[in-house]
């Protein structure tokens, strides 16, 4: 009898609460690697998607003046084990009706299977960018978005980016998990396609030692250029090192994991004259978010806009289908992401609200020019970058 | 002149990284191996001292460097490791009177005491983390090339360089005095004779009356400083993170078993030997086969004999082989 009592007395507790996060209050888990080996781009895109956050709590316009309450959990980016334990504690425990993130293509994948899906949360990620994710569309019961954009489009962008540059033999090398090996396969596939030839695609291992055996054989396999597709704040740093000593290449061709400040301050001039690209939004877009976030973070680092935009759009589609709940959420994501509907930019997300509240249509266009293609995914605008004189500079945009 | 771009290219992408690195986990499975001899354990908790010492070592360079003093050419960070070693000695030694000391009271068998050392390198690890942080340091100062690929390509005219930096210099004349001191050390002092009697037999060492305490204490000063010395010049060579330090352990751990548990000049050969096999067994010998075969008979293919994900297969390979023919390692060592 006694425990019977004590069931329905908890019974009634979760219930109250589980009433109480429906109106006043709506938690968001912001699951990225706040340490590991993007610990230094999630210092960024941590605070950008909490912003967002706070921007909507601000308006208290979201289902009647509810509270965002952000519930922050480590990723660490490569530990899949990890990340799973830190979504399942944020799903069943906190009770997150949606997640931001997460970063890296691995650990997402792991999350989004083994506990987003068995739960019903949606998950909107601002950097997994493998394209192994997008087939999983058929898999996800429409519950994973991205606001970054696959590896497989990276890959055309890179080989345009290096043929307009008169470049057509290169070596690649890439750190050893879905991220690099996706990012490798889809531009040696590209870039074959457009002509060009790759002497060796070998993979590295981050945290490692030393990589001298490495740098031997890219250097032995030769090159006009070496494609470095691993991580600013591990390995793919390494082999730039030990490349630029050996003087086995003196130029290098950098995907959005290696674009970062790390990346300058670690080299400086020493790699002057190397190329690259990120997803990146326009000029004039970059600009506005950059007045917005005002200086409390690094406004055009990598991913970080992406991160906001993550954000918004859970928001923006609780608020179009009336309620928190995933399930009902999850089929709004990509009508508030996409035309028609009036053009909501970031730090215009009151005005979203209220629009949505009213029973109009928004299409939002964010920090990056949000548009969402076949799978979910962002179509990607991307910004090519050069190295002159230890700085980094904008080259071009695709 | 192919031949002498062959041998160029073979020097500057083998011999010269392979041989620094050989050096960097030679003094570090030294350490190891004098543990093993001596205080019969395998200190798992070697990689984190060496991060703790190089930490030091780190910390009194910067100031070193706000004060202006310099070391000419050379790294600021050598000035700076005597107390770097003085760092470690003391935090080794309080080590040891704080959790080793209890159970050698105890006796306890090695296997307990190598749990211990785990527990200890988990807290070193959050120590060196809290003070300097999970990131990368640098510290490396002074000229970076003893001579440079483009330098060396300018001089002699052929079409390959050859890097050699002053880190890897340092590295292996560091090297080179350090194992001779510890060699003249333990074969000429009295300390060095009573620490080695101690490690052949501990029974008759204590009925000669040898201090065991006094020995124990002395073989950790010895690692303390190997420890610095090793930590200190892998971070010049490459660069300061934490947890790259306790990577490092695996490698040390295979030159140490490789050469022979407990054996000095073992621990020696083994470094040299793993480091020569993760690069040469995972070498492209596509260039140098072009320069040294005839025009027709130009290979398409890389030549590699193992792709370079499988280079940390290799050093544990010729572990297990090693271990298979000879118990003891190369040089008769202790069995495992």
């Amino acid at each position: 009898m006694k425990k019977l009592l004590l069931a329905s007395a908890a019974t009634a507790l979760v219930a109250g609460a589980a009433q109480a996060g429906g109106h006043g209050e709506v938690k968001i888990g912001i699951i990225l690697g706040y340490t590991g080996p993007i610990e230094s781009l999630v210092a960024n895109m941590g605070p950008a998607a909490e912003m967002a956050m706070a921007e909507v709590t601000e308006s208290g316009l979201l289902l009647g003046g509810a509270k965002v309450m952000p519930v922050i959990g480590d990723s660490t980016c490569v530990d899949a084990a990890a990340a799973t334990a830190a979504a399942e504690r944020l799903i069943t425990s906190d009770g997150v009706k949606g997640i931001v993130g997460g970063d890296c293509s691995g650990v997402t994948g792991a999350m989004l299977q083994n506990v987003a899906v068995p739960n019903g949360v949606v998950m909107v990620s601002p950097s997994a960018t493998s394209p192994g994710l997008s087939h999983q569309n058929n898999e996800d019961e429409g519950l994973f978005f991205r606001t970054a954009p696959s590896d497989a489009r990276q890959g055309v962008v890179m080989t345009e980016v290096l043929m307009e540059l008169g470049i057509k033999e290169v070596a690649v090398t890439y750190t050893n998990n879905d991220y690099g090996k996706g990012l490798a396969d889809s531009f040696q596939a590209a870039f074959e396609e457009a002509g060009g030839s790759i002497t060796i695609s070998a993979a590295h291992e981050d945290g490692k030692a030393d990589y001298s055996a490495e740098v031997g054989a890219l250097a032995s396999a030769g090159g006009e250029r070496l494609v470095v597709a691993g991580y600013v704040d591990q390995g793919g740093a390494g082999i730039v090192r030990g490349s630029l000593d050996s003087g086995a290449f003196d130029t290098f061709h950098f995907p959005d994991g290696m674009i970062g400040t790390a990346l300058v301050e670690t080299f400086g001039s020493e790699i002057d004259g190397s190329s690259g690209q990120h997803p990146s939004p326009s000029e004039e877009l970059a600009a506005k978010f950059t007045d917005l976030v005002g200086g409390k973070f690094e406004a055009t680092s990598p991913f970080t806009p992406e991160s906001y935009d993550a954000a918004a759009l859970i928001m923006l589609a609780m608020q179009a289908a009336g309620s928190a709940e995933p399930g009902d959420y999850k089929a709004k994501i990509m009508d508030v992401a996409n035309a028609p509907g009036e053009k909501i930019g970031a730090g215009e997300l009151a005005k979203g609200l209220q629009i949505l509240a009213d029973g109009g249509d928004i299409d939002y266009v964010g920090a990056t020019d949000v548009e969402l293609i076949g799978p979910g995914e962002a179509a990607g605008n991307y910004r090519v970058v050069g190295f002159e004189g230890g700085k980094e500079v904008t080259a071009g945009r695709k | 002149m192919d031949l002498l771009n062959a041998l160029v290219a073979l020097l500057n992408f083998v011999i010269v990284p392979a041989t620094a690195y050989g050096a960097q986990l030679a003094l570090g499975a030294l350490g190891v191996t004098l543990i093993y001899g001596i205080l019969r354990f395998s200190n798992f908790a070697h990689g984190d001292t060496m991060a703790f010492g190089t930490m030091v070592t780190i910390l009194f360079t910067w100031w070193f460097q706000s004060m202006g003093i310099s070391f000419g050419p050379l790294p600021t960070a050598l000035l700076a490791l005597p107390f770097g070693i003085l760092g470690c000695m003391a935090l080794v030694l309080v080590t040891d009177r704080m959790v080793y000391r209890f159970y050698r009271e105890q006796k306890a068998k090695p296997v307990i005491l190598v749990i211990v050392s785990m527990g200890v390198m988990f807290v070193m690890n959050g120590l060196v983390r809290f003070i300097i942080g999970p990131d990368d340091q640098r510290f490396g100062d002074g000229e970076r090339f003893i001579i440079s690929a483009r330098d060396f390509k300018a001089m002699t005219g052929l079409r390959e360089g050859l890097a050699i930096k002053t880190s890897q210099g340092l590295t292996v004349v560091v090297a080179v005095i350090a194992v001779a001191l510890l060699f003249w050390f333990l074969n000429r002092t009295r300390t060095g004779k009573s620490m080695r009697a101690y490690s052949d037999n501990e029974d008759l060492a204590l009925l000669s009356g040898i201090n065991p305490e006094r020995v124990v204490m002395y073989t950790w000063l010895i690692v303390a400083a190997l420890a610095t010395v090793a930590g200190t010049l892998y971070g010049l060579d490459k660069s300061f993170k934490p947890f790259v330090y306790f990577q490092l352990l695996l490698p040390i751990f295979a030159a140490a078993i490789v050469g022979g548990l407990g054996n000095p000049l073992g621990a020696i050969a083994g470094g040299f030997v793993i480091a020569f096999s993760e690069v040469t067994i995972t070498y492209a010998w596509k260039k140098i086969a072009r320069y040294l075969l005839p025009d027709h008979l130009d290979p398409d293919g890389l030549v590699q004999l193992l792709s370079t994900d499988y280079k940390f297969a290799v050093s544990f390979v010729i572990l297990l082989i090693v271990l298979l023919f000879r118990p003891t390692g190369l040089f008769k060592g202790k069995s495992v």
